[in-house]
């Protein structure tokens, strides 16, 4: 795993890497099986899915009832991961998600896409800011946040193989570069993207690039902070947590999602049971989305590297 | 109908189109096929069938729109704005940053906007809710459910319909958009719907199926007192209807184009026009 960050977006949109990945991964595994909702055009995988109808299915816009079918398929021998908008891949079918699938003990991989302010110019009703808090609660779900395409290539694949219910989230744009293609992770293991004394910055996906903005602004300050990449929301990776927490003395957790039940509170749990800690946090707060380009959603929300950089400072103070 | 009212009807749906290209432009890529099929719809409902207030958007007594098939939300935006809702210019503000005008339709944001969709299927239920509530407070409203060919796979549609016909919902009129094609291609490919009329009528609906453009006839069905079944219209119809460039595009349901492409569009409507007010009443 190498870290290649320097502020530039990635080379390749998270779209195009699953037009290929999927594909390939399906044509090597006969029991794996590919659903959407009407969505394929979006995820780059129509013209698959076109040519393999047995393989990738168009379950038409009927989440609820996708979700049900996964489990089922589930039941009959398959391995199923399902791809919609982040909203309806959660809230729209979240029970079938949670009974027919996790309590069932059925295993199912659901792929959200457009996450948080990424749903742009789809607007409000797109935009989902709780995806993660649902999928947090479901017992032994796996909850995976993106940074860019090297991790979504190397992680996807493991997040399949796992028992449960999963949840990648993820952009279809790219975000912001930060590794080298064939960069190897483990679900479960964050990664510690820069190392400083003063406050650890915690975050995953789209966020990333801010906080690692941040950080450098906070350098300049003579604020020495460690950015830490927590993909692996579900299983928090605890002892890291616990690790820079101690190290530092503060943190503060940025997530482009509702401050209830997302990455800020999965930490903030963590810290509270193990070593309390002062965590500050940028997130959206009491909102629900709307329409415009994604960095002045971010803008609107408050997801910024300035954000990051005053709450880190307050964050600070307090210790 | 006489030919006069039918004229205007002709009129204002291409005034509709017109105005709705213009707004897509100024964004330059919008969602273009399901708004261009329920232009005519929404002149014959605009201009001749619903009764509301311009200065009063929240008059209690109005008939509502629901446009469930929320990414129209661009032509009812043009429809409300020539009937004077809010000035015309506002339509360039279209999902720009503090916009009142969302990609999907929002009651909260947009006056004249009944009711809020985007996620598919759910605004047939509020619909229900709607015109449940319109005839519990003894009010004479009437209320229009716009669905999508597409948007019926979701089974919530299906519990909504079941619930109109059960409870004899006669203020609900369901409309749906046969135009043949959902995001990803043709509704044949990705979940036949078969005989949609024939499943509403089996529903327990009075229903229909005229074609989309044709004014007349929707005026006709949008208008039919009905019995103690409430009255369902599928419309034939095609996905971009109004502009052929648009209509015999294989995947139309958002187009990204450039400026010059979107002028080629006006110009072909405004051609139509002009050949329309040629002719006459
Ligand atoms: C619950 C839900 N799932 C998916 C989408 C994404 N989506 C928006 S429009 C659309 C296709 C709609 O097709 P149809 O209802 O036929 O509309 P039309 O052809 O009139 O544009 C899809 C899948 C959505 N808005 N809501
Ligand atoms: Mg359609």
């Amino acid at each position: 795993m190498k870290v290649i960050y320097n502020g530039s977006p990635d080379t390749r949109a998270f779209k195009d890497v699953f037009s290929v990945m999927l594909p390939k991964m399906l044509d090597e595994d006969e029991n794996l099986i590919y659903l959407d909702a009407d969505l394929m055009s979006c995820l780059g995988t129509a013209k698959y899915g076109k040519a393999h109808p047995d393989r990738a299915i168009n379950c038409g816009i009927a989440e609820a009832n996708m979700a049900g079918i996964a489990a089922g398929l589930a039941i009959a021998g398959f391995n199923p991961i399902c791809h919609s908008f982040g909203t309806f891949a959660s809230r729209r079918c979240y029970d079938q998600v949670f009974l027919s699938g996790g309590y069932s003990k059925n295993n199912i991989t659901m792929i959200g896409t457009d996450p948080g302010v990424c749903a742009a110019m789809n607007g409000g009703t797109h935009m989902p800011f709780e995806d993660v808090a649902l999928y947090r609660a479901i017992p032994g779900a796996t909850v995976i946040d993106v940074a860019d395409a090297a991790q979504l290539e190397n992680v996807f694949p493991k997040l399949v193989a796992r028992k449960g219910v999963k949840y990648l989230r993820v952009n279809r744009k790219a975000n912001t570069l930060m590794y080298e293609a064939g960069s190897d992770f483990e679900i479960g293991k964050g990664v510690v993207l820069r190392e400083g004394k003063d406050i650890t910055l915690i975050s995953a996906g789209y966020t990333l690039g801010c906080t690692m903005k941040a950080a450098d602004a906070l350098a300049e300050k003579g604020v020495s902070a460690t950015v830490i990449d927590m993909f692996t929301i579900k299983p928090l990776d605890e002892a890291l947590v616990i690790e820079w927490a101690k190290k530092t003395g503060a943190v503060v957790v940025c997530e482009n999602h509702n401050a209830v039940g997302g990455l800020y509170s999965a930490v903030a749990d963590c810290l509270a049971a193990n070593c309390p800690t002062p965590v500050g946090r940028v997130a959206v707060e009491e909102s629900f989305g709307e329409v415009g380009p994604a960095d002045y959603l971010a803008e609107r929300f408050g997801l910024t590297s300035e954000h990051v950089v005053s709450e880190a400072e307050k964050t600070i103070a307090r210790k | 109908m006489n030919k006069a009212d039918s004229y205007a009807l002709k009129h204002f749906a291409l005034e509709i189109r017109i105005a709705l290209l213009e707004e897509l432009k100024a964004r330059g890529f919008g969602h273009i096929g399901g708004s261009l099929s329920v232009c005519d719809l929404l002149a014959v409902l605009y201009g001749k069938v619903m009764n509301y207030r311009v200065d009063d958007p929240q008059w209690p007594d109005r008939d509502k729109l629901v446009c469930s098939k929320g990414h129209a939300g661009p032509a009812v935006y043009a429809t409300l704005a020539l009937k004077g809702f809010f000035p015309m210019d506002q339509l360039k503000t279209l999902n720009r940053p503090g916009t009142n005008l969302p990609s999907h339709c929002d009651r909260n944001k947009t006056p004249g906007v009944d009711c809020t969709c985007g996620s598919l299927g759910q605004g047939t239920s509020q619909a229900v809710g709607i015109a449940l509530g319109d005839k519990l407070k003894g009010r004479p409203s009437r209320t229009f459910l716009v669905v999508g060919d597409g948007e019926i796979d979701e089974g919530q549609c299906w519990e909504a319909a079941m619930f109109t016909a059960g409870k004899k919902l006669t203020n609900l009129v369901w409309i749906v958009d046969e135009n043949k094609k959902q995001l990803d291609g043709p509704t044949e490919e990705i979940l036949p719907q078969f005989d949609l009329r024939a499943k509403l009528e089996a529903f327990g609906f009075d229903a229909v199926r005229v074609k989309g453009n044709d004014v007349e006839a929707l005026y006709e069905a949008l208008t039919k007192q009905p019995g103690d079944r409430p009255i369902a219209i599928v419309m034939d119809n095609i996905k971009g209807s109004g502009v052929k460039a648009v209509e015999e595009t294989a995947s139309n349901h958002s187009m990204t184009v450039p400026a010059e492409t979107w002028d080629s569009f006006i110009a072909a409507v405004k051609a139509d026009l002009e050949a329309l007010e040629k002719e006459g009443v």
